[in-house]
């Protein structure tokens, strides 16, 4: 930005200022994209630097020094590893991330599927927590201190404290072995009708929704209740409006910023953070498609999972800031 | 009706509980046995010191607490009906419609997320007494008699985007807007630049007068409350003083406290004669924000050996930042500055130990120059150790002596800011100062926001500091008062000019510059009609253009 402003001089400066809200937008872009490339690198050189070959698993008890060299060659492992770095990176960004050694498969084609799943389990999920969250954690400043407060609180640090996986063989055990009304395991396939789809996932999202409904809800009361003390909610009390009112229409407005970046590490958390459920309610997403990969050191996957994993983190806490930026009115409607 | 009061208040009791620190919470009484009366149309100013329960009264016209007090007793009555004993949803129906509120800080009293438009309208609107439509329109007249730029589109504006000055009125407007019966007023203006307040306080009583609502007029300042009020009533402690028709408090005060509010600043020093040693002498100098934002313009003054440089200007006129030039804090575009006939160096990290010793600074807000968490002891002795590199036994000597120095006793040595009045914090910043030993001290509105008698204590503490130590000030203010109480050299700073500097008999006389002109005749005087004078003027004024 200095070079810029340096060699363009004042109109530079001019522009930033006339436009400060899409000059830090696409700021913001930038940086999301430089990390995404610097994350790219470390992914790459992590799995080149994990212990153990792809060849020497695959082949198990039949691996000659031969059939190693045979492999190696194959998968062009004996050129440089900047040469495959770069090689690996211009598939990327043109859509493709290679063949995956272990079924010779394209992993565009696989993760393509798996993403969708996944994302399909994580959006039904935040459609019911984020509101779900942000309503209760209004409610919570509502009846602060009393004893919908406590309620609500205990509840949901109950949820958070206990393990996923824990929760989820609870519904397991209550919902679909004992009382029969959901069904497990949670296995979607292609074809599937969407209402199907959705009794199917109904066990996971439940346990996600628990998982990540505290977190959200108690930053949202923690957010709104810091400006629970601003002069303009003395001025809505004298005003006579109700107390609900002051709350969702003068207060949470003021409270956005922590709350949107909240939620958005709780849904990177649900895209990214779901290995667990996943192989608990054998649901065929990335997380588990992941773990697969990596015990047969099917790097191609490997890689691939990673760096779609960051771009969806980098992406949504981008989508984050800019929101909290636009949320922002000084910066939207500047003097 | 026999009772013809719109307000009636009896015997009011508010208490609260404080919290001391490493002391059990104890009851506070604020307000005790307070009683008057208000008719319609008519306006009564509360005034007194901060703590005096000014504005815990004007609150308890809305039945409400702020921070905790409680009213315990007596009786609010409302055309007769006594609204402490409504209920929360009846004092609720009260509130935004027939009593309505302007906060003292407009800024932080509307809401930074919505236009002001909605924020005006929003309670006439959701008491049911308009259409969103109708309310609209009142919103747009009421601009217009506020005298708001565009007044059509004014609405459609936030917070940020308008003015100190505006957004006062716009507060005033949306008081007005449910057309109610009572509005407080808790200190409109205090935040105000002189100049702007004369326009906000103009456009308050003509719109009072307009809608024929009544109201209680809070303020510290004597001087505004009689431009405005029928009534005054004079509170300290939280008990009336003295409580009487405006012509009877201003023209013949019977108790010795009103005396003292009435008699405040009168002039404590007189000018030096001699004012052409220079001991600091700013030359041609400017300066510039890091983003190329110039904030002044070619400053050139000096101030000599044990006196006084007053620097007045409004808000935004460059006066803070040329005392951070001086400083170093921000070091100057062009230009120089000499001290004691050497330069100084223009940045603070390239300065030797001794002339950052030998300059200090006392700022406005003590309570945030201070570290709360370290007690008087440690906030006076960093300076000694620093510069000195005294310890244990010698620095609590040290300390002790400057305590005696600003009239504070030993027994304040061990307690923590949050423990202190203003006014003592005020002084500890001073004693902070002192400890230095310098020769030049830089003082940024030390009493901007002490109350008027605290604030004359602390101007005669630094006239006396300056006597016993041949001290020298730069005092910057926007009070014209002070000024004139305290100077031997006077610079008026507009828009990061100086337009005028000189020594004060001079400065402040005739002829005058527009600008200086325009600041002298906005200061309120303890006079009855002086603001409808000087908007006379005015209008006299420009209708001869």
């Amino acid at each position: 930005m200095s070079n810029s402003a340096e060699a363009g001089g004042s109109p530079a400066r001019s522009l930033r200022d006339r436009f400060p809200l899409a000059a830090l937008i696409i700021e913001r872009c930038l940086l999301s994209l430089v990390l995404l490339f610097a994350v790219s690198v470390l992914i790459f050189a992590g799995v080149e630097a994990l212990p153990g070959d792809f060849a020497t698993t695959y082949l198990g008890q039949s691996a000659t020094p031969q059939a190693i060299a045979n492999i190696t060659a194959e998968l062009g492992l004996d050129r440089p590893v900047t040469t495959r770095y770069f090689d690996w990176l211009g598939g990327v960004l043109q859509g493709d991330f290679g063949t995956s050694w272990a079924s010779r498969n394209s992993v565009s084609e696989q993760v393509g599927n798996r993403l969708g799943n996944s994302l399909f389990l994580a959006g039904f999920a935040a459609i019911i927590a984020v509101p779900l969250a942000i309503g209760l954690g209004m409610l919570s400043v509502h009846f602060r201190d009393r004893m919908p407060d406590k309620i609500i609180n205990v509840i949901s640090l109950a949820a958070i404290s206990l393990p996923e996986f824990f929760i989820g063989y609870l519904l397991i055990l209550y919902f679909a072995v004992n009382f029969g009304i959901a069904t497990f395991p949670a296995t979607v396939y292609q074809g599937m009708g969407f209402f199907e789809r959705i009794q199917t996932i109904a066990l996971p999202t439940a346990t996600l929704v628990l998982v990540v409904l505290a977190h959200m809800m108690r930053m949202t009361r923690a957010a709104i209740l810091s400006v629970m003390s601003s002069a303009y909610m003395e001025t809505a009390e004298l005003k006579g409006l109700s107390s609900w009112r002051a709350i969702v229409k003068h207060a949470a407005p003021n409270a956005l910023a922590p709350i949107i970046n909240v939620v958005a590490l709780n849904l990177a958390y649900l895209v990214v953070g779901v290995v667990v459920v996943e192989v608990v309610f054998v649901y065929p997403g990335m997380g588990q498609y992941m773990v697969d990969a990596v015990t047969v050191r099917d790097m191609p996957v490997v890689q691939a999972c990673g760096l779609i994993f960051a771009a969806v983190y980098i992406l949504l806490n981008m989508l984050a800031d800019i929101l909290a930026i636009i949320a922002n009115p000084r910066l939207r409607h500047p003097r | 009706m026999p009772d013809t009061n719109l307000l009636s208040v009896r015997d009011l009791k508010i208490e609260a509980t404080s919290y001391p620190p490493g002391e059990a919470p104890k009851r506070i009484t604020i307000v005790d046995g307070v009683s008057f009366d208000l008719k319609k149309g008519k306006v009564l100013g509360l005034i007194g010191e901060s703590g005096a329960g000014k504005s815990t009264i004007g609150l308890s016209a809305l039945a409400y607490g702020r921070g905790g007090a409680e009213i315990t007793g007596g009786e609010v009555k409302l055309d007769g009906t006594d609204i402490l004993k409504l209920g929360k949803g009846g004092i609720r129906k009260l509130r935004g419609a027939r009593i309505c509120y302007v906060a003292q800080s407009a800024a932080a009293a509307f809401n930074p997320a919505h236009r002001l438009g909605d924020q005006v309208i929003e309670a006439t609107v959701r008491h049911g007494l308009m259409s969103k439509a109708e309310a609209h329109k009142r919103a747009l007249y009421l601009f217009q008699v506020l005298g708001l730029p565009n007044p059509e589109t004014f609405g459609d504006r936030f917070p940020h985007q308008v003015s100190g000055g505006q957004l006062q009125r716009a507060m005033t407007a949306m008081a007005l807007c449910s057309h109610p019966d009572l509005i407080i007023f808790d200190e409109p203006t205090t935040a105000l630049d002189v100049t702007t307040q004369i326009d906000v306080l103009a456009a308050i009583k003509h719109a009072i007068e307009e809608t024929d609502t009544a109201a209680l007029y809070i303020t510290h300042d004597l001087a505004v409350v009689a431009q405005i009020s029928d009534d005054i009533m004079v509170l300290r402690h939280g008990k009336t003083v003295e409580y009487g028709s405006v012509q009877q408090i201003i023209e013949a005060p019977t108790e010795d406290y009103t005396r003292a509010l009435v008699n405040v600043r009168q002039e404590i020093r007189h000018e030096a004669p001699d004012q052409t040693k220079a001991l600091l002498r700013v030359d041609n100098v400017s300066a510039e924000y890091s983003n190329g934002f110039k904030v002044l313009h070619g400053v050139s003054l000096h101030l000599c050996k044990g006196q006084t440089l007053a620097i007045v200007g409004e808000s935004g006129s460059g006066k803070s930042t040329l005392a951070r030039v001086i400083t170093g804090l921000l070091p100057p575009s062009e230009g120089k500055i000499t001290f004691d006939g050497k330069p100084l160096t223009p940045s603070l990290k390239a300065r030797p130990k001794d002339d950052l010793r030998r300059i200090q600074l006392i700022y406005q807000m003590a309570d945030t120059a201070m570290n709360p968490r370290q007690t008087v002891r440690d906030i006076i002795g960093r300076p000694l150790t620093f510069y000195d590199g005294l310890r244990g036994a010698a620095k609590t000597a040290r300390v002790k002596e400057l305590l005696d120095q600003i009239e504070m006793g030993n027994g304040f040595i061990d307690r923590y800011p949050a423990e202190l009045s203003g006014g003592q914090k005020q002084r500890v910043a001073i004693a902070r100062a002192l400890a230095a030993k310098p020769e030049l001290i830089l003082c940024d509105e030390p009493t901007s926001a002490l109350d008027p008698l605290v604030a004359e204590g602390i101007l005669k503490l630094l006239m006396k500091l300056q006597e016993e130590q041949k001290l020298s000030y730069v005092f910057i203010t926007h009070d014209i008062a002070i000024v004139r109480a305290i100077a031997d050299s006077v610079a008026v700073m507009h828009r990061g000019k100086l337009v005028r500097f000189g020594p004060k008999s001079q400065a402040l006389s005739p002829p005058f510059d527009d600008y200086t002109d325009l600041l002298l005749k906005s200061v309120p005087e303890m006079e009855l009609g002086w603001l409808e004078k000087v908007l006379a003027t005015r209008r006299m004024e420009s209708a001869g253009n």
